[in-house]
């Protein structure tokens, strides 16, 4: 069970429970639509860009515990910076889950909060769920428009 | 009813878990419970040994050389066909075609009988409950075609609208493609009375049969039906191999598939006549082992009996049910009151992907998602359901584990 509650952590069960910026944010400009089709999860993230800023961001749809508390996580983490930064703290992200499981993640400390999902890389199953939002705040910030997909 | 199905066997369940050497392992320290055979199921010794003596003594290619050993290859690729034959009750062997699983054999209706068949303004009928499998390859054919994919409906416990399927057989009808079970309700159809409402209309019937092959004795002749498809893999036999029931008129008039090896009687470059049936339908050197290892499998699932599986399945299906009705906030996904080996549920405290991650943690295995049956999901307005499915090899420690696994998933989501 000890690796269920790395996985499990308080604040993700937290933000499963009451996720933050569940909304489309008012005078949002980018949107894009994320699925993964391993699980069905589906989320829509919604980006109010100005000067290349994410001023606000929100999201929409139904996941599992992960994909939702990495979404809701995600938002706090990227509100008001530049989208350059806002990349930039997804790769830093993708390597925290997608690390080698066997060595412990080196601290970083621009990651802060989001540091709660390094349990995620003993699940390599589940490292979509925890990307599947980042992917698709990409896409809208981009502005492709195309439905972002884990696969 | 075939010779399989006639007999009574006394289900020994020790022994059967026994011939099962992947059930005794542990799994994250705790025992393994496997709850995911409708995905695929585990294979048992005599499989696994039937397979290897055939590579270690027997294999070569089939239907080519004059010397002993291609002949051992052929007799035994060829009593495996007989053996699939025996298994659905075909009333000919040149009536099975070997494939790589149910969803090439219905890609292979769909491309050849349905092409023939299927024109502008048709409709191809299906049901609600089918596997992706059973339906974009119509999907793909309607396209091409200009013709129309229509749905029968199914109820809130998952049980097929039999009038309303009436209803939709209609007078440009001209295929209905329906499974026997259903991979993610578990419900089964009642194919013979389904068939005889689609023939009464002039409507050929494809079963998709991939569910109900490890469950339940099949006598496509009793039922009636045009083809009939099912997977090795969910039958104890090696994945990668299937077949297809087909009626003898039916394959005889309809094109070969795909062209090559194997489907030919002779080749000029200005024409080619192809094979009989069923080697019209066999272009290539096919999975030689695998079909060896499917008739193994048919073997060891006549000499267990498949009534006595059926039985004991029955059993431990109301077992499972009752149990899972014990858990908090746990609702069952496809409550038909004929069902067969499937126990697809959701949690109010938790998605369907948790509640796998953490059952797997306990050692047991079941399926999460939308076990590719994505039009079933939106019918009960869920994105995914946990599957916990059962062979003859479950027992009721099993759902016990489930249960007690299922208990920490609400714990840990309070």
């Amino acid at each position: 069970m000890s690796e269920l509650r790395e996985l499990y952590q308080t604040t993700i069960l937290d933000h499963n429970k009451s996720p933050r910026n569940f909304r489309v944010p008012e005078g949002a400009n980018h949107a894009a639509d994320g699925f993964n089709p391993l699980c069905g999860d589906k989320v829509k993230v919604h980006v109010k860009l100005e000067d290349g800023v994410v001023v606000d961001v929100g999201f929409e749809g139904s996941g599992c515990a992960i994909s939702t508390a990495s979404a809701s996580m995600m938002t706090d983490a990227v509100k008001g910076r530049p989208v350059a930064e806002a990349e930039k703290l997804f790769e830093r992200f993708h390597d925290l889950v997608t690390g080698d499981p066997l060595t412990e993640p080196e601290f970083d400390p621009e990651i802060g909060k989001l540091a709660v999902f390094a349990g995620v890389r003993e699940f390599p199953m589940r490292v979509k769920c925890a990307t599947l939002a980042w992917h698709t705040l990409r896409s809208a910030m981009e502005g492709s428009g195309e439905v972002a997909k884990t696969e | 009813m075939s010779s399989a199905a006639k007999q009574s066997h006394a289900f020994d369940l020790a022994q059967v878990r026994k011939e099962f050497p992947i059930l005794d392992q542990q799994v994250h320290g705790k025992p393994l419970v496997f709850l995911d055979s409708a995905a695929s199921s585990q294979k048992p010794r005599a499989v696994i040994d039937a397979m290897a003596e055939f590579q270690r003594r027997d294999y070569a290619n089939i239907h080519r050389g004059v010397y002993q050993l291609s002949q051992r290859a052929t007799n035994a690729f060829e009593a495996a066909r007989e053996r699939v034959r025996g298994f659905l009750g075909a009333a000919e062997t040149r009536e099975i075609i070997f494939t790589r699983g149910t969803t090439e054999a219905i890609n292979l209706v769909a491309a050849t009988f349905g092409r023939e068949r299927v024109g502008p303004g048709d409709e191809v009928l299906i049901t609600h409950m089918e596997h992706h499998s059973n339906i974009v390859p119509w999907q793909m054919l309607c396209r091409e075609k200009g013709a129309t994919l229509r749905v029968v409906p199914i109820d809130d416990r998952g049980v097929l609208d039999l009038e309303a399927l009436d209803d939709l057989l209609g007078a440009r009808t001209r295929i209905l493609a329906v499974t026997h079970v259903s991979n993610a309700l578990g419900t089964v159809n009642p194919i013979a009375e389904i068939v005889a409402m689609a023939h009464a209309k002039g409507v050929p019937v494809l079963v998709d049969g991939a569910q109900a092959a490890p469950h339940m004795a099949i006598d496509v002749q009793e039922l009636g039906c045009d083809f009939y498809a099912f997977s090795s893999h969910k039958v104890f036999g090696p994945s990668g191999v299937g077949a297809l029931y087909g009626r003898a008129e039916h394959l005889e008039a309809m094109p070969p598939y795909q062209g090559g090896g194997e489907m030919i009687l002779s080749v000029t470059f200005d024409e080619t006549i192809y094979a009989d049936i069923p080697h019209k339908f066999e272009a290539g050197t096919p999975d030689i082992t695998g079909v060896v290892g499917l008739g193994a499998a048919l073997a060891w699932v006549e000499a267990t009996g498949l009534d006595a599986i059926a039985e004991h399945e029955h059993a431990l299906l109301a077992y499972g049910t009752e149990a899972l009705s014990e858990v908090a906030g746990l609702r069952l996904i496809g409550t038909a009151p004929h069902k067969a080996g499937v126990l697809s549920f959701v949690l109010d405290s938790a998605h369907a992907h948790d509640i796998g991650t953490i059952l797997d943690q306990e050692g047991v295995a079941v399926r999460t998602g939308h076990h590719c049956a994505q039009p079933v999901m939106d019918r009960f307005s869920v994105p995914a359901t946990a599957r916990a499915s059962l062979a003859a090899y479950n027992d009721r420690s099993d759902i016990d584990a489930l249960v007690r696994a299922l208990h920490s998933v609400n714990e840990m989501f309070a």
